[in-house]
């Protein structure tokens, strides 16, 4: 399968996972990687973090007013990835200005009632959200639009929060929007969710437990499994060292490299088999930090790693 | 000295906090700290929120049970265990602070309150540390662990128990039960406008649950402002640690940094520093990569556990002079008290 038909199944890709497994690097790495492909991408963050700037060597924190991140051009034709946060507070805001009840929305944070709302309907925010990502896509914005989804356990209550406000929101505006919230998270021609773990066993039956309920519970379209942070396989690390005065610590680091590799591959079979999902593979880089220069590194690994996979089926409904 | 000594011979009735971003091993050291004060003859107990499934079997914590349960094993002291319930937590709480039983059954049924105490963002702190002072007073335990929900901001659960007050003290909704004084009655009728365009967006249903839910909840404020005030003083005692947990990753760092920075500024502190998954170093020093395949991976191990140490540094500056402890990376996920004792054995060891 080549990136550029991988990253237009949809034009909204969710990617979500369990807090440290590296989610917003495969954000990031996935954004280079549709960018190369010629596609322009806008990411959405809606938690106020910091890294996804610093992926792409930006020192200042992401703002509601979109930015562009890497602009494109250049010899490989690339396009622009551009980023925006879109925290839920801002999106209510919105919501109100847009509604023709500015004045009631300074009144709702001024005095607080903007909690017992949020309180109220739980959801609202989230759907607010959603709301404005599908009025992003509506509008054609980006060719692909990523939204790096809340981390923990969030993610399922994030996705489900349009089901759950239907039961509470018997009428009107927000009713409306959640069901188009739901229309575009049920519909695989434009939404599409990737899920991310490690090769460790916790975030394995973490990830598995995620892609049942998601799929079960919010109806959405699963796209694949990124599994993060496995160490390439290298040739050479049975050699004996010989009489050489490093020799143990060689000795030792190759028998760590070797015993991390056999504990993820096996992980990686473990969750093959618990979960029918294309898997794509990322490096674990020597690095502490992601800058760009480990961005393109993983935008390439991502590009190699999905090329491998098979086409998918021509999708059978209508 | 041992890493985090003064953690696990905290004054009788300690409280240790556990906090962290997500996916650092709060709970997993949350529980080692636990069995390590129960080996040292401590009646200890955890508070755990969210543990994986295995460490919650080991822990024989099937189900959420909002009372600790025993775990047998051969160290002097005892070691509990309980997974924290939040919804039932809170309901315990409103029974407590009731007048009587029908007001008690009037919020519980109330709508408002149901989405409050399953999902009001902050509930779940605010409830862990409610268990955790419920826990403290009855003075069963002597060592009481507490994990956290993984929060970004360390002040979301400092300031979790003064949410819920905040919004019982909503000006708005103060107004609207109190009616009948005449200089409020302007002011109401401006409210009552407001109101009503706020249900023309969510439904009318949810602004009379709120509603209902003010004047259910009134003459109850007080008491949850007591307690509010209870679980901050207890927060801010000295016989209460802070344990912050992180790993050696750069954003990681970056946030545990801010937790730090935000516990200082609220005179809490960090107690200790708990660094997971560090890469072992293999000895030091550089290393000629093109020696091939045993050397690049020699170099490739070094350089990281430079990294590692260098981010490591900064954070062990910020809470110095506070003790910090390395747990390297280990061979498989802690899923036993036998993979307790291992962490323990880091978290604890002399050095």
């Amino acid at each position: 399968m080549d990136p550029a038909g991988f990253c237009t199944q949809a034009r909204v890709l969710i990617v979500a996972g369990k807090g440290g497994v590296g989610k917003t690097t495969v954000t990031a790495a996935l954004a280079r990687m549709a960018a190369q492909a010629g596609l322009t991408t806008l990411i959405v963050e809606v938690e106020g973090k910091s890294g996804l700037g610093s992926a792409f060597g930006r020192a200042t924190p992401l703002t509601y007013e979109e930015v562009t991140l890497a602009p494109g051009g250049g010899p490989d034709g690339a396009a622009d990835v551009r980023a925006r946060t879109l925290t839920p507070d801002d999106a209510l805001i919105e919501y109100l200005r847009d509604h023709g009840m500015k004045r009631v929305s300074k009144r709702l944070t001024s005095s607080g009632a903007i909690d017992v709302v949020a309180t109220a309907v739980p959801g609202i925010k989230d759907i607010l959200v959603l709301g404005k990502v599908k009025s992003l896509e509506r509008s054609n914005s980006a060719d692909l639009i990523i939204l790096d989804a809340p981390a923990a356990g969030h993610a399922v209550t994030f996705l489900m929060s349009a089901h759950g406000l239907l039961d509470a929101v018997r009428v009107g505006p927000i009713r409306s929007q959640a069901q188009e919230v739901i229309e575009l998270l049920t519909d695989a021609s434009r939404c599409q969710i990737l899920l991310v773990t490690l090769p460790e066993e916790t975030p394995v039956n973490e990830v598995v437990e995620t892609a049942f309920k998601l799929e079960d519970r919010v109806g959405v379209s699963l796209v694949g499994v990124v599994v993060n942070g496995l160490y390439p396989e290298v040739d050479g690390l049975d050699a004996d060292p010989g009489d050489v005065p490093e020799a143990a610590e060689l000795r030792a680091a190759a028998a760590f490299r070797r015993a991390r590799h056999d504990l993820q591959v096996t992980q990686v079979a473990r969750l093959a088999e618990a979960l029918p999902l294309p898997q794509i593979h990322l490096p674990f880089l020597f690095t502490t930090e992601v800058g760009p220069a480990e961005v393109d590194v993983l935008a390439r690994a991502l590009a190699e790693s999905i090329t491998r996979l098979p086409d998918p089926a021509v999708s059978t409904s209508s | 000295m041992s890493a985090l000594a003064g953690i696990a011979d905290l004054p009788d009735r300690g409280v240790v906090v556990c906090c962290g971003s997500g996916g650092v091993g709060k709970t997993t050291t949350a529980a080692a700290i636990a069995l390590e004060g129960a080996r040292r003859g401590r009646r200890a107990c955890v508070v755990t929120i969210d543990p994986a499934k295995r460490l919650a079997d080991a822990l024989g914590l099937e189900a959420l049970t909002n009372s600790p349960g025993k775990i047998d094993g051969d160290w002097p002291g005892e070691l509990w265990a309980l997974m924290l319930d939040t919804k039932s937590t809170f309901d315990n709480l409103v029974t407590r602070y009731a007048a009587n039983p029908e007001q008690a059954e009037g919020i519980l049924r109330n709508g408002l309150y149901r989405n409050i105490s399953g999902a009001l963002s902050g509930t779940q702190e605010y409830m862990a540390m409610e268990k955790l002072y419920e826990l403290q007073e009855a003075g069963r335990f002597d060592l009481i662990v507490v994990d956290t929900p993984p929060t970004r901001n360390a002040l979301d659960f400092i300031d979790a128990p003064r949410r819920l007050t905040r919004l019982l003290d909503n000006r708005i909704f103060r107004l609207l039960i109190m009616p009948t004084r005449a200089y409020v009655k302007a002011v109401s009728f401006a409210t009552q406008a407001f109101l009503r365009t706020v249900s023309k967006v969510i439904g009318g249903q949810v602004v009379s649950d709120a509603v209902a839910f003010f004047q259910a909840f009134e003459g109850m404020e007080q008491g949850f402002r007591e307690r509010a005030q209870h679980v901050m003083a207890l927060l801010s005692d000295p016989g209460t640690a802070f344990v912050l947990v992180a790993s050696p990753r750069r954003d990681a760092v970056d946030e545990a940094l801010f937790f730090a920075e935000k516990l200082l500024e609220s005179d809490i502190g960090v107690d200790a520093l708990v660094v997971n998954r560090l890469h072992p170093p293999f000895g030091e020093g550089a290393v000629d990569r093109d020696r091939g395949a045993l050397y690049a991976n020699l170099a490739d191990f070094r350089d990281i556990a430079a990294r590692e140490e260098h981010h490591f540094a900064a954070l062990a500056e910020k809470v110095a002079p506070s003790p910090v402890a390395r747990v390297p990376f280990l061979a498989d996920d802690v899923h036993d008290l036998e993979g307790l004792r291992t962490v323990g054995g880091h978290l604890f060891a002399t050095a």
